[in-house]
């Protein structure tokens, strides 16, 4: 098993389906009465978050917490992070600590590959600026393996800010990895240069979301903050959504059996109208979910438990 | 004064001789109590100068000094530096050149050349005194804003004009800031996979091309810092062809990295402009050999730890330079010492309108020149710098060339690969 979780692209095909698996075996734990296994009794998982992100953190904690860690919350609002610490002062003192995992969540991309060389306990990346967040793309992945039955050849449409998404570069590399073919689609000034060198040479682009939509099975809608505008990628709210976002007339396009998925937080009516991510389609809920299941299943795994 | 002779010392490459020095100047003959210098093996260069140094004194003394630049820069082969006026106070005013350019003095291992900011504060809105600066002690004949653009078109005309009066040159850091804002890396392939926000090589190339414009159409020198992409090569040498008075300078560090090495989000690789792709770093060699780039400077910067060992986007932007700057040409250039000395010594003190650096070897010019020793190879260890700082790229790099000694109007800087004070 690997050790740190930075980069979806850390991820080998056989590494990824199993912890696809194992989150399905830790998803029926869920169905228990008592939902707690022993297996991290007596670990010390950190959850450090320079970001406030209540939904991922809450996340992670339950699943450590299902899995008998003991759970320390570092944020850094009022810590010693607001008086100035520096990452590596944080990272040693997390070590002195005995952190068998560390979490992070962060503004600057990268800072856990950085915090990886200044700890012994193993890494997972809760997000890291506009780089990765590869537990997103493992819970969506199994979202998309749970309802359409494989991820293999699926055709998925990855759909906004992809330039400012760490979720889309996760979800290219760890699709792409596990078989299926994406296609990024938003306004030339939200697809980043060289998407596909960068990422995977079997990537596509497109900037026409209603060509794109006939051939799906699974459409992602990224979230997109309206203040992007002030900085021109778009020229307003309305017309960003008149071109990519995805309504019940947008919705009606895609095939019968296909999903939409969002990673949330949602803009309702920017990105996606509110019938569509409320609509049967909508995988939104069941993600929030999955994304505990997938989440204990990379703790277990990085902790060394056995599948 | 003491008299020296090296022995067998080869003068660029050439046949070995022996190379008296007496009295400062480069003599035929030593007097019988010379000491002698085994120089055997040894190839001799003019002193190299540096157009672009960082030396953080006034105000960041815990990254840099004066004196640890200096000698840093001696050790390095150098007898003159220009060091870059980006310093707290900013040296836009004759006291601030003043200042450093007698703590130059007074450290003695290389001429310590101000250069002075073209615009108060370096904030790009208004001429900084520049004529002071020109008249003063330090004599400065170079301006620049290094570190920021001027990219205002107007103050930049401006500038490039007034400078006209005392044979001044304006030496640019071409980055159109608004397309930069917020940059962390070459805008790329790699900047994507690693989301860190791009700086296009366009930013710079916009830049230059206004300028070498601005420079033709009032007839006044310009010279280009740290140039790092292949479109900036094209545009210098359509501007040059032209006829257009512009010079330019590439580091060593964009003769040889790449920006694969931002992977490690390790930012000793952050650097301003940033680390470019392998074609970029293919041109800027064929350009440097060609003369379309005139010369190599170190753009040395150094930072204290604490601004390199954190998050790449928190990081300063920069690398030392002066000790690793001969060995990574050699390495890129290999054994063609009349065009280092070219590229390292005589077009730098040419376009600086600096005497007494950049001659030749020959009887009765000053004996500002260095000894190399290009069979050593050297494993590049941070803790062994003579800077105050650690901040180099080529950590366990093994790099060709030792500089053994340096000499500065006679007087010996470094001596058997060690500075003399």
């Amino acid at each position: 098993m690997i050790k740190h979780l930075r980069s979806a692209a850390d991820l080998d095909a056989p590494t990824a389906t199993l912890i696809l698996d194992t989150a399905g075996e830790m998803a029926a734990l869920a169905g228990r009465e008592v939902k707690k296994l022993p297996t991290l009794r007596g670990r010390t998982v950190v959850n450090l978050f320079y970001e406030d992100s209540t939904r991922t953190r809450i996340s992670f904690e339950a699943a450590a917490k299902r899995l008998s860690a003991d759970v320390i919350n570092f944020s850094a609002k009022g810590s010693s992070v607001s008086k100035g610490e520096s990452l590596k002062d944080t990272a040693l003192t997390l070590q002195a600590m005995g952190a068998d995992a560390v979490v992070i969540r962060h503004p600057a991309s990268g800072a856990p590959h950085r915090l990886a060389a200044w700890v012994d306990g193993s890494v997972v990346n809760a997000g890291d600026g506009t780089h990765e967040h590869p537990t997103q793309a493992l819970l969506d992945a199994y979202t998309m393996r749970s309802r359409l039955g494989r991820i293999d050849g699926l055709k998925v449409a990855i759909v906004g800010d992809v330039l400012h998404s760490r979720v889309a570069r996760s979800n290219v590399l760890l699709l792409t990895t596990l078989g299926a073919q994406v296609t990024l689609v938003g306004p030339p000034t939200l697809i980043p240069v060289d998407i596909a060198a960068a990422l995977s040479p079997a990537t596509k682009v497109s900037y026409d979301l209603d060509s794109v939509l006939p051939d799906m099975d699974v459409v992602m809608m990224l979230r997109v903050q309206t203040e992007r505008m002030q900085d021109s990628f778009f020229p307003s709210a309305r017309e960003y959504s008149r071109r990519y976002g995805l309504d019940l007339a947008r919705m009606r396009k895609l095939p019968e059996h296909a999903i939409v998925m969002h990673p949330g937080p949602m803009n309702r009516g920017m990105e996606i109208t509110p019938e569509v991510a409320d609509s049967s389609r909508s995988t939104i809920v069941e993600q929030v979910a999955n994304g505990v299941s997938a989440r204990m299943a990379v703790l277990y795994l990085l902790l060394g438990g056995k599948a | 004064m003491t008299s020296y002779l090296l022995r067998g010392v080869s003068v660029l490459g050439a046949e070995s001789r022996d190379l008296a020095i007496v009295d400062g100047l480069i003599s035929d003959k030593a007097p019988a109590d010379a000491e002698i210098i085994d120089a055997a093996g040894l190839v001799a260069l003019p002193g190299l100068v540096d157009l672009h140094t960082h030396l953080r004194e006034p105000g960041r003394e815990d990254a840099e000094t004066v004196e640890t630049g200096s000698r840093s820069a001696a050790l390095g082969g150098y007898t003159a530096v220009f060091a870059m006026a980006n310093t707290s106070p900013v040296a836009d005013t004759a006291g601030v050149v003043e200042q450093v350019w007698r703590l130059g003095r007074e450290a003695g291992l290389v001429d310590v050349q101000p250069i002075g900011a073209v615009t108060v504060g370096l904030a790009g809105k208004q001429l900084a005194e520049l004529g002071a600066m020109a008249t003063s002690a330090a004599n400065v004949r170079i301006f620049s804003d290094d570190g920021h653009c001027v990219a205002d078109p107007r103050l930049m005309r401006r500038a490039l004009e007034y400078v006209k009066a005392f044979d001044g040159i304006i030496a640019q850091h071409a980055e159109e800031p608004r397309l930069t804002e917020g940059a962390q890396m070459h805008e790329g392939e790699v900047s994507t996979r690693l989301g860190l926000t791009g700086w296009p090589a366009v930013a710079e190339e916009a830049i230059i091309a206004r300028d070498v414009l601005l420079a033709e159409h009032v007839g006044s020198r310009l010279h280009i810092c740290h140039v790092s992409t292949a479109g900036s090569v094209e545009v210098l040498r359509q501007a040059k062809a032209r006829g257009v008075r512009v010079t330019a300078e590439v580091t060593p560090h964009h003769l040889l990295l790449t920006d694969e090495l931002a992977a490690s989000y390790d930012p000793v690789y952050k650097v301003n402009p940033p680390l470019r792709t392998a074609a970029d770093v293919e041109a800027l060699r064929a350009a440097l050999v060609e003369g379309v780039i005139d010369i190599v400077a170190t753009d040395h910067a150094p930072h204290a730890t604490e601004d390199k060992e954190c998050e790449w986007a928190y990081a300063r932007p920069g690398m030392v330079g002066l000790e690793t700057a001969l060995p990574v040409v050699l390495s890129v250039l290999g054994e063609r010492w009349d065009l280092i000395a070219e590229r390292m010594s005589r077009t730098p003190a040419r376009i600086a309108g600096l005497t007494g650096h950049g001659t030749d070897l020959a009887v009765g010019q000053p004996a500002n020149l260095t000894l190399v020793d290009p069979s050593a190879r050297r494993v590049v260890d941070p803790s062994e710098l003579a800077s105050r700082s650690r901040n180099t790229p080529y950590a366990g790099t093994t790099l060709p060339g030792r500089i053994v000694a340096t000499f500065l109007r006679g007087e010996p800087t470094v001596l058997d690969g060690k500075a003399v004070k």
